[in-house]
């Protein structure tokens, strides 16, 4: 009988144990073996799972994925940063290729005090006391089974610290190349991004396939924001229309903080984010902001999870599909409120535009309100191009190709104006502009 | 410039025009009254290519070529503009960004070049200093929470801003007050000369007042049934249309 994705992943750790980091740190191998035996119990999610109806998963299964070690990681020219390096602009620049962080690549001259952008590998070795108070304390193996994969493979990723009132200026661009492989590679980057009171960081996380291969990414981010800080978190989303990009954003709140998340799923077979963030205290304020646009049959999953922990805290959550050709969305939003969290603001959006009869989206909110003095609204909705407003562009003298391109540009403009990076926002702006290919219209 | 011949046009299996004729020369204003239902809007939808009007018979000719074989956006290239009754409210894109798109569109056409940000913005704060429309509305996305007015007056502006050669105005005067009237007129009589030509459709007399036709022309049941001079809106105003629809109905020919 052939080895499943199970049996893959699980030879994998036996094959990598001895290079990944933190194996002299016994709090790290307690938690890798823990998430072991929790990928062991759990193996990869199926549909059968309320939360993986409409994912499906069972195409890793027959993938002979091979895992990479760290050396073996080859080094990678220069210029393929310029175009990637475009999208965001000037910026602390840190580069992985295939989930390890290439420092030769990466740019971090001129951080200001405070502020401390690294290799989670060379951080464990170095400050394990640390992290061991961040890592993994965000994820729980035991409810989902791709942090159990990730907690136990996890070679690198960025560890981002931001000291109290540290403010940094120029954003962080984290850009994760994946490069191609035969057999398909398979990797687990891990972020974890803490900041400290006071603080104020805006963060990209940049996926990047340099060619249209087959390869997995599982990667988790764990981001800490304490009391009054600020952390902007930008995903940007890129990859390669055969892959599989399994991502998922864990966020704690203290008093007073603010924590933005823009994900911006332009480009990717099958993808799936999970965005979990927790209002832990009074005054914490969160934004989930979201612009999917599968096309071909790409599918493009999101599911986001907002925890009102505490009272007054704020919720704000919009996110719009594009979809075209037999391109899948899914948006569901799941919002909790406990039971003596009281006087919370709770919103959520979603609005998807179908490009053609063969796109499909599944949209579900999903509230779970225990307490009394709570205003929660929620809306979605989907719908094809305005013919009234095609009509009138056309009236102008705009064409019909250019006149779907704009009103598809006006749909994300709720969403890609609030980038808060401008280079970022036209670079996002202009994709959806050129996305519609003229040969469709 | 505009040679309209027995034009029967319906929408949802429902015909509305039933042999409509219009002639319209360089240099003329005409305007084209008539009761609800009468065919109005239909006839202006019909001119700029509304495709869910089906036109079953007739012809209309445009500088002697043939309008109804244009697509929409090919006749708004060859110079006709319709001022919508209702203007389409097209939020996430400013104001400035649509008219500069749908000029350029209009002087590639022509084969002359595109105009820059920088020319652009003092041509149209040239034209909305003559409608007295506030600069606030460049940077606002298209109509969206415009007033009523206000979504006319943007439509006088990109009519001014485009320079058509046949100006079609689908019961712009609606919603406008008098002062606001008295301004829109105002846009669309600078657009007046002897090789502009405008098609005034309207509910109401007191727009003529400020624009004063050459033709006069009464829509009824699908078809011009009487056409005039500028007396003619002032009676219509005064008496209503049942005295034409009982001309009509002794089998008058249409005038």
């Amino acid at each position: 009988m052939s080895e499943g994705a199970r049996e893959r992943f699980l030879r994998h750790f036996e094959e990598l144990q001895a290079v990944l980091p933190g194996s002299d740190q016994p709090w790290l191998v307690r938690m890798r073996e823990s998430a072991v035996q929790s990928f062991r119990d759990q193996g990869l999610p199926t549909p059968k799972l309320e939360d993986w109806r409409f994912t499906n998963l069972k195409a890793l299964e027959t993938l002979d994925f091979r895992a990479v070690a760290a050396s073996s990681v080859p080094n990678v020219p220069d210029n393929v940063l310029d175009g990637p390096r475009g999208a965001v602009g000037d910026a602390h620049l840190i580069v992985l290729v295939d989930g390890i962080v290439d420092a030769a690549l990466s740019d971090l001259k001129s951080l200001p005090d405070g502020v401390q952008i690294r290799s989670l590998a060379a951080s464990i070795t170095t400050e394990p006391e640390k992290l061991e108070n961040y890592l993994g304390k965000l994820d729980d193996p035991k409810l989902r089974a791709l942090s159990a994969l990730n907690q136990a493979l996890f070679q690198d990723g960025v560890f981002i610290e931001l000291e109290a009132h540290a403010v940094l200026e120029r954003p962080v661009h984290i850009l994760c190349l994946q490069r191609s492989g035969d057999p398909p590679t398979a990797v687990h980057p891990r972020n974890l991004i803490v900041a400290h009171a006071g603080s104020s960081a805006t963060i990209v996380e940049h996926h990047l396939r340099m060619s249209p291969t087959q390869a997995l990414v599982n990667t988790v981010t764990e981001v800490f924001v304490e009391e009054g800080a600020h952390i902007e978190h930008i995903k940007l989303q890129e990859e390669s229309d055969s892959a599989f990009h399994l991502a998922a954003l864990f966020v704690k709140q203290a008093r007073d903080s603010r924590f933005r998340s823009h994900s911006l799923a332009l480009d990717g077979g099958l993808t799936r984010f999970d965005i979990h963030a927790v209002l832990a205290e009074p005054g914490a304020e969160c934004r989930l902001n979201g612009l999917y646009a599968p096309q071909n049959d790409e599918h493009i999953d999101h599911h986001t999870t907002v925890e009102h922990a505490a009272p007054h805290t704020n919720s704000f959550e919009l996110y719009k599909g594009i979809l075209d050709g037999s391109a899948k969305g899914i948006f569901h939003g799941r919002i909790h409120v406990r039971p003596d969290a009281q006087k919370i603001n709770a919103m959520q959006t979603n609005r998807n535009l179908l490009l053609s009869d063969r796109a499909s989206v599944n949209t579900k909110p999903q509230l779970e309100i225990y307490a009394d003095d709570v205003r929660c609204s929620h809306g979605a909705a989907i719908g094809q191009l305005d013919e009234d407003a095609l009509f009138y562009l056309r009236t102008r003298g705009i064409d019909a190709a250019e006149a779907k391109s704009l009103l598809t540009f006006a749909f994300a403009n709720e969403v890609t104006a609030e980038l808060p990076i401008d280079t970022l926002r036209r670079y996002t702006e202009s994709f959806v502009m050129d996305w519609l290919p003229r040969s469709n219209v | 410039m505009l040679e309209i011949r027995n034009l029967h046009a319906e929408i949802g299996g429902k015909e509305i025009l039933r042999g409509l004729d219009l002639h319209v020369r360089p240099g003329e204003v005409h305007a084209i009254m008539g009761p609800n239902g009468s065919g109005k809007s239909t006839l202006a939808n019909v001119l700029a290519g509304q495709p869910d009007y089906e036109v079953t018979a007739g012809e209309v000719l445009y500088h002697g070529k043939n309008l109804l074989e244009m697509p929409a956006e090919e006749r708004a290239r060859e110079g006709v503009f319709l001022a919508f009754q209702y203007p389409v409210e097209i939020p996430g894109i400013t104001n400035a960004y649509f008219m500069r798109t749908s000029l350029n569109a209009q002087r590639k056409h022509r084969g002359e070049e595109e105009i820059d940000a920088v020319d652009f913005l003092s041509l149209v704060r040239e034209k909305m200093k003559l409608i007295e429309m506030d600069e606030k509305f460049l940077n606002r996305s298209v109509n969206e929470g415009f007033s009523g007015g206000e979504k006319k007056r943007n439509e006088v502006l990109q009519m001014a801003l485009l320079d058509p050669m046949l100006a079609i105005l689908d019961e712009t005067d609606s919603g406008l007050d008098i002062d606001a009237l008295r301004i829109v007129a105002n846009g669309v009589n600078t657009l007046r000369s002897e090789k502009h030509a405008v098609l005034v459709i309207t509910h109401y007399q007191r727009l003529l007042s400020y624009l004063v036709p050459d033709v006069t022309h009464v829509l009824m049941g699908g078809r011009i049934v009487k056409s005039g001079d500028r007396s003619l809106a002032e009676k219509l105003e005064e008496s209503g249309y049942g005295w034409i629809e009982e001309e009509v109905a002794k089998g008058g020919a249409p005038a």
